[in-house]
């Protein structure tokens, strides 16, 4: 009786071991960015590499002025509603592709097109055929994120499995039944995989579009800081984007651990 | 041989495929005339390749034969595919459960597309659970059962929906002997006191002569070679006499 005790306690240490080496070997790399950083501090002055606590101290100035805190918002507000347009017209798209061999024949170049088109000049063409600043920076946002969007989607719908598609088909589904018991829990570790890739993308194109052709958001703060040598603002506004990625990401993972909770998990992994 | 009371009928049905209108045809069924009695347990036999899965799809509905006609209780499955909706339903070859629903919520599934009521549905997955000796693990996930599990989760799913046809693509050829043996005498069991017909498509003579009230060996491509009754009573002699015929049907 005491063996199991005995093994389940070393067990717990050594879980807890284990934890604590993963923590240390993710924290390490930034620790020592930051320590080689603020080194180069007291040897540059602040217009070059500023100390990080004036970072921080920008940071927090932040965070605690609402006039402030209200770019960031407006940034995130933009790449969200991006996204999600991005994500609506590019599920759409893909399910009419995956539809029509005519379709997908028609649509497949064009979005391959848009690929190659880079983002900044999606800004000069939005620039050009729109006058409000919302409008413009959504058209960006959604033509950077529409192509990657419908092609992962196509490819998740296309890899659906065609047997377990058949058993459900053979109840006879209304459409609606169709996706809601088959289709989108096929494919969202899909979905929720190209919404975390083009969360990266979408944060780093917003600054951009925001930089040209905003009158407020982070990207405009970044330009403001850029004018003045603010080096330690522009590190401040940077993080704050920085940290909106990871949260986004943090939530998606924890969606994943939830929804996913039914795959089978290996003792023996890559 | 023709049943009293149709409720499958095939008449001169043929079924070929082509990967392009280049490339000669492959006929899979060839001018199949087939009538199944209603509450008839056809055991459907033949060789790999021959055809019994594209019949058994046209009777399904989920594919379209190239000529004759498919009538299931007097309709088109294929064309009326809808009107079927809860009549007629499928034990496949392998389990095919939703690996995102538990064991209870896979069952369910028949049931939702019918709008049964959430509880009642409920109520009746679980009570097919119970009979297929799955109590305890409605909240399984499929990977966390084994293979014979798992396929009485997806007999006791085709079993929920109580329609009236059950067709069956050999559901227990991935089993060992014994959790097959002993799964077939339940489904048998099953089909006899709930009044259904079945179609069971299978390869194995054994498996066919143990479920069949009727069996029907199949050439290739697909047209019946022999057309049998069979019954519960049978005599092991004239069993054995059958299989040996069955036997040189299928070398032939």
């Amino acid at each position: 009786m005491t063996i199991p005790q005995a093994e389940s306690s070393s067990g717990t240490a050594g879980w807890s071991a284990g934890l604590g080496r993963r923590g240390l070997s993710y924290i390490l790399p930034f620790a020592v960015v930051a320590g080689l950083w603020q080194v180069a501090s007291l040897f540059f002055p602040p217009f070059l590499f500023p100390s990080l606590i004036d970072v921080f101290k920008r940071c927090f100035e932040i965070f605690a002025s609402w006039s402030q805190f209200s770019d960031v918002l407006a940034t995130v507000g933009r790449i969200l509603a991006g996204l999600a347009g991005a994500f609506l017209v590019g599920a759409a798209f893909a399910v009419l592709m995956a539809r029509s061999r005519a379709v997908n024949d028609f649509l497949s170049p064009i979005l391959t097109l848009f690929q190659g088109i880079p983002a900044l000049s999606w800004v000069v063409f939005a620039i050009i055929w729109f006058h409000g600043i919302e409008p413009r920076i959504f058209f960006i946002m959604v033509m950077t994120t529409l192509p990657a969007f419908t092609f992962q989607v196509l490819s998740a719908l296309l890899a659906m499995p065609r047997d377990l598609m058949e058993m459900v088909m053979s109840f006879r589904p209304t459409r609606a039944k169709l996706f809601r018991t088959m289709i989108i829990p096929a494919i969202l570790p899909d979905i929720l995989t190209a919404w975390k890739v083009n969360l990266g993308n979408a944060s780093r194109v917003v600054v951009v579009a925001e930089l040209v052709g905003a009158t407020g958001g982070v990207g405009y703060e970044l330009l403001q800081q850029q004018q003045v040598f603010d080096m330690a603002g522009a590190l401040a506004w940077t993080l704050q984007l920085v940290f909106f990625v990871l949260i986004a990401q943090a939530i998606l993972t924890l969606i994943e651990n939830i929804a996913f909770r039914y795959r089978a998990v290996s003792e023996r992994t890559l | 041989m023709t049943a009293a009371t149709p409720i499958i009928s095939l008449e001169q049905v043929s079924k070929s495929f082509s990967k392009s209108r280049a490339a000669p045809a492959y006929v899979a069924v060839d001018r199949l005339d087939l009538q199944v009695g209603q509450g008839q347990l056809l055991a459907l036999l033949g060789k790999t390749g021959c055809g019994k899965s594209t019949i058994f799809n046209m009777i399904a509905g989920l594919t379209e034969p190239s000529s004759g006609t498919v009538t299931v209780d007097g309709r088109n499955p294929f064309r009326d595919f809808d009107s079927f909706r809860g009549k007629i339903a499928i034990v496949f070859q392998n389990d095919r459960l939703l690996p995102w629903r538990t064991a209870v919520q896979n069952v369910e599934l028949g049931l939702e597309m019918l709008d049964v009521p959430a509880k009642r549905r409920k109520e009746t997955a679980m009570h097919w659970l119970g009979r297929l000796g799955l109590r305890g693990h409605e909240n399984d996930f499929p990977h966390a059962l084994s293979g014979g599990m798992r396929q009485r989760v997806s007999i006791a799913r085709a079993f929920a929906t109580d329609a009236n046809i059950l067709l069956c693509d050999e559901p227990f050829s991935a089993l060992d002997e014994m959790t097959g043996r002993a799964l077939r005498a339940e489904f048998v069991k099953l089909v006899k006191e709930n009044g259904k017909t079945a179609v069971f498509v299978t390869h194995s003579i054994n498996e066919a002569l143990e479920i069949g009230d009727r069996l029907v060996v199949l050439k290739r491509p697909a047209n019946i070679a022999v057309d049998l009754p069979l019954a519960a009573t049978t005599a092991p002699a004239e069993k054995e006499a059958i299989r040996n015929q069955i036997q040189s049907v299928l070398a032939a």
